[in-house]
């Protein structure tokens, strides 16, 4: 564990977030690459997550978002597939007689952030950086405050309304601790979710993009892999084919305690001022009896 | 480690799915070239779904616990300048208020919680990267001051270990009143997150607007002539910061604009300077003009927050207020000849 004093936690890069916050002798930073250009749609991943998981059932809707019923991240809904349809081509892929559609499915999920800011504004400590640096929620010591929900620049971990509590993706730490991959990975069919450690698997998604390019889909990028973002990377990071927000991902996010220094500092010039601005008010005004 | 490995001799370390040649096509046409650099102008989203989680607060307790801790912490600086310039009966109605307001701001922070018996566990870590533990140890160090001072007031108890409470509650009444600004900042949500340079002093000057409504309303007008300086002085720092605010913000202040926050934020403006204006004129004179000035004063401090409060859900339901100021912060700073990003 390097030392902890004069660097920037809070924003940046952070090669070894296990390591700073205590873990010694910790397991190398484990994380999900989700490869969305081999994902069929399936949402094998969301019954797995929810079965391993025992997450309740959340409603059952018809949206007509294309094959997409489940509409986003929440706290009963650890995996989300995203069903968006385009009309583009895929790369160099045929086009039927319908023309040039083209679907892209992708597998949501808690992005792990290295700068976590749910993790950072839970005034509880329920929720805690893993060995594994995966982030996680102690569901015995959550109160249900509610404040890592709108800090979250990704809208991932939510309240469950019935339970109070706040939930969200553990990345199966029961599971990863036990040697086992999550079990969204695990029943992934096309090994479109690949989890294993995170330095292995951008390097692997690096070399996957190229692949991607080289054969003319030029569409492909990667998402969340880059340590030097808004958040220090991310743990879960993505292969998408087209721009985030098309996936309802944000495109630059920034996690919101890069910057309370500054906002500490606002506020304790306004405490200030507000004090010191009385204080001119009462002298001016002298005791009692003065003018009126 | 996301291997296959369905055995008996079976497929063991096979990964077929991963490598598949997607987009490759049949026949290999070269379609070699750049990537686009423009992105698309327009805005896109999934279905028009937000991108991040709209606070799960309710707009009573939180919107209301903003409105109760300015209150309180402007209250007691008011009151430490009103019982050392010998102005008691506005002490000891600042001091009373600022205990009620104080004991409100703890019940409606606890009822919000989805856990509410688990409130103590506020108080198992402090943590200076979370402005609600800062908040729980700071009401825990404030409540006991205040109700020290307006118990030991009303009791004429102990009058040294009263004037140390009051100032005590004095010091720590401005950190009260303004760090609610930074809990709303410190989030994802871009109307809240983006004003953070403002967004203290909106508060600072709104808690003084309601205390000294307060005192007004409260105190006899002869004691009365240093809050109607104030109540001017809260208005016209709220007022300034927050168009300061709206200004800078740009698109992303919208939602300060339009809706139910726009319509309480409009309020908000024209009760605070009738309150502000009309306890300056006929305060001093008419106690019936105090009262009602008072009230006004209260009034707006009120709609600030609960404007502020809608304004921070509308720009966390649509996706619009997240995914633009990102794009442009992008492109610019992929544009040649521009520096660091801004925010």
């Amino acid at each position: 564990m390097t030392s902890l004093i004069g660097r920037n936690l809070l924003a940046g890069a952070e090669p070894d977030p296990a390591g700073d916050a205590g873990h010694r002798d910790h397991p190398p930073r484990m994380g999900f690459f989700t490869d969305t250009s081999v994902c069929i749609g399936c949402k094998a991943c969301e019954v797995a997550c929810k079965e391993w998981n025992a997450v309740p059932e959340d409603g059952l809707e018809l949206t007509g978002m294309s094959y997409d019923n489940t509409q986003g991240l929440s706290a009963d809904t650890w995996r989300h597939v995203a069903f968006i349809e385009q009309r583009k081509p895929v790369g160099n892929a045929e086009a039927g007689e319908r023309g040039d559609l083209r679907w892209l499915m992708a597998s949501d999920v808690c992005k792990h952030c290295t700068h976590a800011a749910c993790l950072d504004v839970c005034p509880t400590g329920a929720l805690f950086r893993t060995e594994f640096g995966t982030v996680v929620v102690q569901e015995d010591v959550c109160n249900g405050c509610g404040y890592c929900v709108p800090a979250c620049p990704y809208g991932v971990i939510d309240q469950r309304k019935e339970d109070g509590r706040v939930w969200k993706c553990t990345l199966c730490y029961d599971r990863i601790g036990a040697g086992q991959e999550p079990a969204c990975a695990k029943a992934c069919p096309t090994d479109s979710i690949q989890y294993g450690p995170l330095d292995e698997l951008r390097e692997r998604a690096a070399a996957r993009v190229e692949t991607l390019h080289e054969i003319g889909v030029d569409d492909a990028r990667l998402y969340g892999d880059d340590p030097d973002d808004g958040v220090g990377g991310d743990g879960a990071f993505f292969l998408l084919l087209d721009e985030p927000e098309v996936y309802g991902l944000p495109p630059d996010p920034v996690v919101t305690t890069r910057d309370l220094p500054a906002m500490w500092r606002h506020a304790g010039v306004a405490a200030a001022a507000l004090l010191g601005g009385l204080a001119a008010v009462f002298a001016a005004h002298g005791r009692t009896g003065g003018r009126r | 480690m996301s291997t296959s490995d369905v055995t008996k001799q079976g497929i063991r370390g096979e990964r077929p799915g991963r490598d598949a040649r997607v987009g490759a096509g049949l026949r290999r046409r070269k379609r070699r070239g750049e990537r686009p650099m423009v992105p698309d102008a327009e805005f896109t989203s999934y279905y028009g779904k937000p991108i991040i989680n709209r606070p799960t607060w309710e707009a009573r307790d939180i919107a209301g616990y903003f409105f109760l801790g300015g209150l309180a912490g402007a209250g007691s600086v008011l009151a430490a300048g009103a019982h050392f310039t010998g102005r008691p009966a506005a002490a000891r109605a600042l001091k009373i208020s600022s205990t009620v307001a104080v004991a409100g701001s703890a019940a409606a922070l606890i009822h919000d919680l989805g856990r509410p018996e688990r409130f103590y566990n506020m108080l198992r870590v402090l943590r200076p990267t979370s402005p609600m533990s800062v908040g729980s140890w700071l009401l825990g160090a404030y409540g006991p001051a205040a109700g020290a001072a307006a118990v030991l007031d009303v009791t004429g108890l102990f009058p040294r270990l009263g004037r140390s409470a009051t100032v005590g509650a004095a010091l720590l009444g401005p950190a009260l009143a303004t760090y609610t600004a930074v809990l709303a900042a410190n989030t994802a949500v871009p109307a809240w997150h983006d004003g953070y340079r403002e967004m203290p002093f909106v508060f600072a000057g709104s808690a003084l607007v309601a205390a000294s409504g307060l005192a007004l309303a409260a105190a006899p007008p002869a004691e009365t002539a240093p809050v109607r300086t104030a109540a001017l002085l809260g208005t016209a720092v709220e007022t300034a910061a927050m168009t300061l605010m709206e200004r800078r913000l740009g698109m992303v202040a919208e939602p300060y604009k339009k809706g139910r926050a726009g319509r309480l934020l409009r309020a908000a403006k024209v009760l605070s300077v009738a309150g502000a204006v009309g306890g300056a004129a006929l305060g001093g004179r008419s106690r019936t003009a105090a009262v009602a000035s008072g009230a006004a004063l209260l009034a707006a401090s009120a709609c600030t927050r609960f404007g502020v409060f809608y304004a921070g859900l509308a720009s966390a339901d649509d996706p619009k207020y997240t995914v633009v100021p990102q794009r442009e912060r992008m492109f610019s700073r992929r544009a040649p000849g521009s520096g660091e990003e801004g925010d």
